[in-house]
């Protein structure tokens, strides 16, 4: 091949790569600097600030409820996720390892029901939360996202499970382990990086959830940091920007490092849930 | 009488007693409280006004009523209340006819056994065969009943509200919701205000749904290949900054996105200003708007096929390219005739998946653009809603329950008929029968 050439193709190819660097990053890069800039105005006449204040990180903890908001989404991202795995865990385990009569209609049936928008649902949601008492409360949140997450996932965590080898619980069981001592010894150790890439997926639906979350919960003090963060922006975008900024930093720091973190258990889950279905 | 039929009989009488005439102690003492249970429950809770209350919607509406010389305000049937409440007694009395059903099965089943000569279950050895051979559905109760009330009983009312009235300015408590068939699919496709913006908003939704797939996974490929060059360094660092754009909440994104495609102040029209162009407006000209739509869902979307693309990178045997190169092709050629092929052969089903999503993608279109434009022939929705986004409107704004609705059938259909095609074809749908 021609030397100039192929120096030429890479010469391009680092350009390109340069290129898609600056724009992938160039929002957070964006935002990070808006937050941190004086005054309080989305026009900026250069991109970094000329000096550079904390002000408006302190305002957030000050003026607006966000250390509640805050608390609040973490309470609930966090019990949604544990309880939401745990029924995740079970049915997936269920539909993969048993044979029992309803089992291809329960696969079907939960197929059908990943098909509907969730939107529309949301109205009877709120009907039924209504009816039994639990509008404007945590609990609500997090009983529909769990079971939200089972709904979800469930087919990525069938998968996964489908190729784990039936003869590991069948020596298991001829040594005389109940199905309890199966499933807690031997499937949920090996599900591990499985339950790592849903939990981080379920964790993260709820700490975004802006819509629901907002039909649900009516009182300030109530609200999670989505929703919180939302009505910001809807309600002073364009006269209190670096203070959106700031907020929308803080909310985005927590769900960037532990995707950045758990990336290999991601890239894996992806990749399975991909070829898996 | 047989020992097997007069066992089912006697718990067709009542749920148990087939049990107690087997001699089960404990199982029918179970089965008979719990039958006292749901009949007590039933009575107390007047389940039979609950069903017939699903039927009618309701007979009188709040309002003002005269009794004697005086105008009351009398507090009426309110029809969704109602329907829900009918939706649960309906599943109660299901699934109590089901364990009605295993009663009186098990006490025919048990009946055989007697009059086999063998030894009827003791209540210990039936904990321990359901243990044994119905674990599955001791671990599947909880999730069905989170999944029952939670996500089917709203799904199941939600369809319902498709065929009845149940829209603005026809709300309870005032006036009562009626039953009314198909009138509102109906409408959709016949009166004027409804159709003109359905189909309008149908077809921008199928074109969406398209173009977005093909460019995110397009883009995403050809990312992956340009750092999977072997002459590339520092493969890890590239990927890693490219999968930043998926690492951030798409709320935090798009918002900040918004805001870098306002007209006036944004920071992308401030650059081109610089070389001389003048205020594009990104997000309030209906086709700007659509292709910005385009570009910023890309920036969402290119991570994800890209991270399944590295994954099926490595599998293309590298001969194929060899052999390629030694033919003379070209790096266009080499693409589109190895990798792009196998690429496509690998993520088929990921390709319709991605397709259903885009058709769903709520975010992307509510945060940036809310549906804007306003497009003024439209009945409650802008020049970039899909059906998704409208049918939230209707259902949040507008109060047009019964219409969001029939928009959730369209969608579910639209979906259900790719998913089915596509899903048929996966691996853990078809199941190979590893065990048992």
């Amino acid at each position: 091949m021609n030397g100039s050439n192929a120096r030429l193709k890479l010469g391009l190819s680092y350009a390109i790569l340069i290129v898609l660097t600056i724009v992938s990053l160039y929002p957070a890069l964006w935002i990070v600097l808006s937050s941190l800039k004086e005054g309080n105005s989305l026009y900026s006449e250069t991109l970094i600030p000329r000096s550079f204040t904390f002000e408006h990180y302190r305002e957030l903890f000050r003026s607006t409820k966000y250390p509640i908001w805050f608390m609040n989404t973490l309470k609930i991202a966090t019990l949604s996720t544990v309880l939401g795995t745990f029924l995740l865990l079970l049915t997936s385990y269920a539909v993969s390892r048993f044979r029992f009569a309803g089992r291809r209609f329960s696969l079907n049936a939960l197929l059908v029901l990943q098909m509907f928008p969730g939107f529309m649902a949301m109205i009877a949601v709120y009907v039924v939360l209504n009816t039994v008492g639990l509008l404007n409360s945590h609990l609500a949140l997090v009983l529909v996202y769990s079971s939200g997450a089972i709904v979800t996932n469930v087919f990525v965590a069938k998968g996964f499970f489908d190729t784990v080898p039936g003869s590991l619980e069948e020596a298991a069981r001829i040594d005389g382990a109940s199905h309890l001592t199966v499933f807690f010894r031997i499937m949920v150790p090996l599900a591990k990086p499985m339950l790592t890439y849903a939990s981080l997926m379920i964790f993260n639906g709820c700490f975004v959830d802006f819509i629901f979350a907002d039909l649900v919960l009516r009182s300030e003090d109530q609200r999670t940091l989505a929703v919180g963060l939302y009505k910001m922006v809807n309600q002073r975008n364009s006269t209190e920007f670096t203070l959106f900024a700031s907020g929308a930093v803080l909310v985005a720091l927590p769900v960037m490092t532990l995707f950045l973190v758990l990336q290999r258990n991601l890239v894996d889950g992806l990749t399975a849930g991909a070829s898996k279905g | 009488m047989r020992k097997p039929t007069a066992g089912a009989l006697l718990s067709a009488l009542f749920m148990g007693l087939g049990q107690l005439y087997h001699g089960q102690w404990m199982k029918g003492i179970l089965f008979l409280a719990v039958g006292i249970g749901f009949l007590g429950g039933a009575a107390a809770l007047d389940l039979p006004d609950y069903l017939r209350g699903l039927w009618t919607l309701g007979d009188q509406p709040s309002g003002l009523v005269k009794v004697g010389k005086l105008t009351q305000m009398v507090e009426g049937d309110h029809s969704i209340f109602l329907l829900i409440k009918g939706l649960m007694a309906l599943l109660a009395v299901l699934l109590a006819a089901a364990l009605y059903a295993a009663c009186i099965r098990d006490a025919y089943k048990t009946g055989l056994q007697r009059e086999e000569g063998r030894k009827v279950r003791s209540f210990g050895q039936t904990l321990r065969a359901i243990n044994q051979r119905n674990f599955a559905y001791v671990v599947l109760l909880l999730p069905a009943v989170f999944i029952l009330f939670l996500t089917v009983l709203p799904l199941v009312f939600s369809i319902l509200l498709a065929f009845t009235n149940y829209a603005d300015p026809n709300l309870p408590p005032a006036n009562l919701v009626d039953w009314v068939g198909f009138a509102n699919f109906v409408k959709l496709v016949s009166l004027k205000v409804w159709s003109d913006t359905f189909f309008g908003v149908l077809l921008w939704t199928v074109v969406w749904a398209a173009i977005a797939t093909v460019t995110t996974y397009v883009g995403g490929i050809l990312v992956a290949v340009l750092i999977h060059q072997p002459r590339i360094r520092f493969k890890a660092f590239w990927r890693t900054v490219m999968i930043v754009p998926f690492a951030i909440p798409s709320l935090i994104s798009l918002l900040v996105m918004r805001n870098m495609f306002n007209n006036k102040f944004g920071p992308i029209n401030d650059m081109l200003r610089m070389i001389g162009i003048e205020g594009v407006p990104w997000l309030t000209n209906p086709m700007w708007a659509k292709a910005t739509l385009m570009i910023v869902n890309m920036w969402i979307g290119i991570p994800i096929t890209m991270i399944l693309a590295f994954g099926i990178l490595t599998t293309i045997p590298r001969d194929l390219y060899e052999a390629a190169e030694v033919d003379g092709a070209g790096s266009y050629q080499k693409f589109r005739r190895i990798t792009l092929p196998m690429m496509l052969f690998a993520t088929a089903p990921v390709l319709i998946m991605q397709f259903a999503g885009n058709i769903n993608n709520f975010n992307v279109i509510y945060l940036m653009t809310d549906g804007g434009p306003v497009n003024t022939h439209y009945q409650y929705a802008g020049h970039t809603d899909l059906l998704v986004t409208w049918l939230y409107k209707l259902a949040l704004d507008q109060a047009q329950y019964s219409f969001a609705s029939v928009i959730g059938i369209v969608i579910f259909l639209m979906i259900a008929s790719l998913s089915i095609w596509s899903y048929r074809r996966t691996r853990s749908y078809k199941e190979e029968d590893m065990i048992v």
